[in-house]
């Protein structure tokens, strides 16, 4: 939802060709930057995915920026203030064009910028001045920050420094970042941005087409074929797209032949490793390994031993006790605000427990895998060594991204299905993440409960929703119409991930998870409070009976962990916790809430980015399936 | 013939591919049309994954049946 305000807020700036009033558009999250007066410059921080970017924004600017590096997980713009200067991250891209998201907010910010602080990996020469050149075409001032020299120099790399500098025509620094060297120099070079060497061709054909030698940043991305800056520069757009990207890798080509020499041509242990993830006799036993290690954190070491902890002894034991004492003093025990407040369903009882007890150290576990494997290198390699699985449910391996993602938040993962390549895959994918994908507080709560009942159940368990996830794909992939995209990523080099990017990283989505859950199990609380006081919940257990009782054979009490479902489906599912299941009532119960109805906030995002046809559609698809199979699961198992 | 003959190991030119979305991608990651690339790996019916200098892409099995090379 971030990247929405930044689009908007960067929309409306570029809209407003005077740059200073257009200053006032750009604050967004609370980040929003004062521009008092018509100094300072702006200066843009381009890079390609995986270069380091977010480490040289802190460095300049001091203000903590989320760091997700793969495609898509964000599209969200940083920005802060360096000396007089304000200073702008854009996401990670390959190129400026307006091929997604991430392209199209990258592209709006580099056309303003003053300046550009473009970072290139220096082991990934061939791929990242691709966009340094593009950059130079653009006219823009720019100074080239060659990170990572460590690792060039390691892996045999040798780069002709001066040589690279004459031909672009731009300082180049080199730079380890994550060790602080050459970032003092980076500053001292920043007042010496100039713009670099224009591809002569371009410039003869920027001639012909358009009558000038000096193009902007919309004239070049006008012939680039960009409609949207042809309208903005007033020059007609050229389809010309092909003929120039291969002139500039051509040129980019023959410069990195004259300044890099490869002494070894491979690239150590990282890269034999990478081997061994994609491929599948290594991988899927690497994957099975990243597994049983993530079951062995979260499902282990804090769902039983830290959260047996905190809500358990501290929560439910001391917390729990003192704030209804506290509550007992001033309220009568039986009136409706007492009930709302400290009752079995209370705000500050309930509420507080499963939010800070419970969740709160499960999510930060979950988010803390994510977060590794994200900055280490493996979500890509995952995504190739799952492509072939994938397109049998009409998805393809980067799909992996919104599907890890949801076991995170299905809400961010709807967010994200944006990163897929066509409407097709978009449906099939929020289809899966709505009916098969538990959020990991959902995960959280399912897997306290499973290790309770052994590691049989936990197989059954994830067998029968694998098995769910593998036959509505396949359906959905039969039945859609059109045409999925293929998977076409690049492999960044394997990265042992910083620890400080990761603990960051982690408690910027734990901080959004809570503002996001917090307010909603909030409600959820007072929603269950009213129907238990005014008699409600008694007659929707009544209602549900014949459904949870008689079809589902469960306690009359579970239908509360449904109309909690309605809310949060983790929240149904910690509802379960409490109450008194055989383990092959529990089974069902939480295959049925697995498969239930989004979470309200999902739905919400389902809605925005699909449409409420569509929305509606899955959300009846997943009430309707969650008590057909939990049903015939039940009768199954249950009765033999 | 097309990508998704080739076997790891072998090292090709790309000739010519179909899709413009692809092609605009594939320049920018250094493996466009006219270029050298060796086949770092291939996994079966899956993806495969090319290489130029220390670039590393995957590309897709459908998308390789739509890129003709020749061997080098």
């Amino acid at each position: 939802m971030h990247g929405h305000h930044g689009q908007h807020g960067l929309q409306g700036a570029v809209a407003t060709p005077i740059r200073g009033s257009a200053h006032g558009h750009h604050g967004h999250r609370g980040h929003r930057v004062d521009h008092d007066g018509a100094a300072g410059r702006w200066i843009v921080l381009v890079g390609n995915p995986n270069t380091g970017k977010s480490v040289f924004f802190n460095v300049l600017t001091g203000i903590y920026v989320d760091v997700s590096n793969f495609p898509g997980t964000t599209v969200d713009v940083s920005q802060g203030r360096w000396e007089d200067d304000l200073i702008l991250d854009t996401p990670g891209i390959y190129g400026v064009a307006a091929f997604n998201d991430e392209e199209r907010v990258a592209r709006d910010i580099i056309v303003q910028a003053d300046m550009v602080l473009n970072i290139v990996d220096a082991v990934h020469m061939e791929r990242d001045l691709f966009l340094t050149q593009q950059l130079i075409d653009m006219g823009i001032p720019l100074v080239v920050a060659l990170n990572m020299m460590d690792e060039a120099e390691a892996q045999g790399l040798k780069i002709d420094l001066k040589q690279l500098e004459e031909s672009l025509g731009v300082p180049v620094i080199p730079t380890v970042a994550v060790k602080q060297q050459g970032m003092e120099a980076l500053k001292a070079a920043i007042p010496n941005a100039r713009r670099g060497q224009i591809d002569p061709t371009l410039v003869t054909k920027l001639r012909s087409w358009y009558g000038t030698d000096d193009p902007t940043p919309e004239i070049l991305l006008a012939a680039e074929g960009d409609e949207e800056m042809a309208a903005r520069c007033g020059f007609p757009a050229m389809a010309a797209r092909e003929e120039l990207y291969l002139h500039r890798r051509q040129r980019v080509n023959d410069l990195i032949a004259r300044a890099v020499t490869d002494t070894r041509g491979e690239g150590g242990f990282g890269e034999t490793l990478g081997r061994w993830m994609i491929r599948p006799l290594t991988g899927v036993p690497f994957l099975a390994g990243v597994l049983v290690l993530l079951y062995l954190l979260i499902g282990s070491l804090i769902a039983q031993q830290i959260v047996g902890f905190t809500e358990k002894t501290v929560m439910v034991g001391v917390y729990e006790p003192f704030v209804r004492g506290l509550v007992g003093r001033v309220l009568a025990p039986d009136s409706p605000l007492s009930v709302l407040l400290a009752g079995e369903f209370g705000l500050i009882t309930m509420t507080v427990t499963y939010i800070v007890g419970l969740l709160l150290p499960l999510v930060i576990g979950f988010y803390l895998a994510l977060a590794v494997m994200e900055d280490s290198g493996y979500l890509p390699r995952l995504a190739t060594l799952v492509d072939r699985a994938l397109t049998g449910f009409g998805l393809n391996g980067r799909a992996i991204v919104p599907l890890i993602l949801g076991l995170g938040c299905v809400t961010m993962a709807t967010m994200t299905t944006r990163i897929l390549g066509s409407q097709r895959e978009r449906r099939i994918a929020v289809a899966l993440l709505g009916l098969t994908i538990p959020c990991s507080a959902q995960l959280a709560v399912i897997t306290a409960m499973l290790a309770g009942l052994g590691p049989g159940y936990a197989a059954l368990y994830t067998f029968i929703i694998v098995a769910i996830l593998v036959a509505v794909g396949t359906v959905l992939n039969l039945l859609l119409p059109g045409k999925s995209t293929g998977l076409l990523i690049d492999l960044p080099p394997l990265r042992v991930p910083r620890p400080i990017n990761v603990v960051k990283k982690t408690l910027g989505k734990v901080k959004m998870f809570l503002s996001d859950a917090g307010p909603l199990f909030a409600l959820g609380s007072i929603l269950l409070s009213v129907l238990q006081i005014s008699g409600g919940l008694q007659g929707i257990q009544g209602l549900l009976a014949p459904l949870t009782v008689g079809w589902m054979q469960l306690p009359r009490e579970a239908s509360t962990a449904f109309v909690m479902g309605f809310v949060r489906r983790d929240f149904g599912a910690a509802g379960l916790l409490t109450m008194q299941l055989t383990p092959m009532q529990t089974l069902v119960a939480l295959i049925t809430l697995t498969l239930f109805v989004p979470c309200i906030a999902s739905v919400m995002m389902l809605f925005k980015e699909r449409g409420w046809r569509e929305a509606v559609v899955v959300w009846v698809g997943c009430l309707v399936s969650a008590f057909v199979v939990g049903g015939a699961l039940s009768q199954l198992l249950i009765r033999g | 013939m097309t990508l998704d003959m080739v076997q790891r190991g072998d090292t090709v030119r790309i000739l010519k591919i179909e899709d413009p979305q692809v092609r605009f991608q594939a320049i920018r990651f250094g493996i466009g049309e006219g270029t050298d690339v060796r086949c770092a790996e291939k996994l079966p019916a899956g993806p495969i994954v090319l290489r130029r200098g220390r670039q590393e892409i995957a590309i897709g099995r459908d998308i390789a049946r739509t890129i003709s090379v020749e061997a080098v």
